[in-house]
């Protein structure tokens, strides 16, 4: 299996990702998911500096990456997907390409409109609403932000 | 001139509380900000909010981090700040007793002296008779 993390975090390549879960999982490829980042130079290059030596970085489209889903889960270099916000997960999710999957919720943080949920976790109704478009397209969502914190599973975040 | 301590967790706290304690009054010209709890759109506008009007520095702690990262980004937008990573106690002091330098020149100074204060103290003639003498059993 070549994605083994599907992660929202709103800081993207950072520590708890490389070092937390970079170790815990053995990634060798981080993959950031945003329409926008491709087009940003600089952006690329800052988070790019946070990968660790033994493993790459690539910065994809929604559309690039549907299209390389497969390629990735053949793939025997363990990968992470991560987008800043849920809505990019959503889309990535759309037409159920990942179904069965479990979305990690590791970092969305306080900003108008959207309530604390956990510490690191803060949502608003158009992130319910995106959590819930996860559940149509059957992927499954649990908040952890790092390896050994508590999981906390997508009914007891809807539920509030 | 003024500092911006940014850094994960609440160690930008108790640096600029262990630089008070030290310097004194001089070290009010350090901010402390931590990354808790904030975005990184919400980190970068404060960081940015904070080193205007410049110059300024701004510390952070991992040179590959979130917080060096937003401290990077909101640098673009100000005149005269500039980010250095990997800080320590000893840059920091330096940074408020020399604080009146050309900031390019200062920012070469703290990362020399915050390199050579990291080290190791070899066990020293004494403390090999120390541990000679030491009672036993």
């Amino acid at each position: 299996m070549g994605i083994v993390l599907l992660r929202v975090d709103e800081r993207l390549i950072h520590g708890q990702v490389t070092v937390g879960w970079g170790a815990e999982l053995g990634l060798g490829r981080y993959v950031v998911v945003d329409d926008e980042l491709p087009g940003r130079s600089l952006e690329r290059e800052l988070f790019s500096l946070g990968v660790p030596d033994a493993a790459v970085a690539e910065f994809r489209t929604v559309a690039e990456a549907v299209d390389r889903l497969g390629a990735w889960e053949s793939d025997t270099v363990r990968t992470a997907l991560l987008t800043r916000d849920l809505d990019h997960m959503v889309r990535l999710a759309a037409g159920r390409v990942l179904q069965g999957r479990t979305v990690n919720l590791g970092g969305l943080h306080h900003a108008p409109g959207r309530s604390r949920v956990l510490s690191y976790l803060f949502l608003g109704d158009e992130d319910l609403e995106c959590l819930r478009g996860l559940r149509e397209e059957g992927v499954s969502v649990a908040a952890q932000d790092l390896p050994g914190s508590r999981r906390v599973r997508g009914r007891e975040i809807l539920r509030g | 001139m003024r500092g911006v301590v940014l850094t994960h967790g609440s160690l930008c706290f108790g640096l600029v509380d262990a630089v008070r304690k030290i310097a004194g009054e001089p070290g009010q010209i350090l901010t402390p900000l931590s990354n808790d709890g904030r975005g990184p759109r919400e980190l970068e506008e404060l960081v940015r909010d904070l080193a205007e009007p410049g110059p300024t520095i701004i510390f952070a702690d991992l040179g590959t981090g979130s917080c060096a990262v937003a401290a990077r980004l909101a640098s673009r937008g100000t005149g005269g700040a500039r980010v250095l990573f990997g800080v320590n106690l000893a840059m920091l002091l330096d940074f408020v007793f020399h604080c009146q330098m050309p900031v390019d020149d200062l920012v070469e100074r703290l990362i020399e002296k915050g390199r050579v204060s990291v080290g190791c103290h070899r066990q020293s003639a004494l403390g090999e008779r120390g541990n000679r003498t030491a009672p036993r059993g």
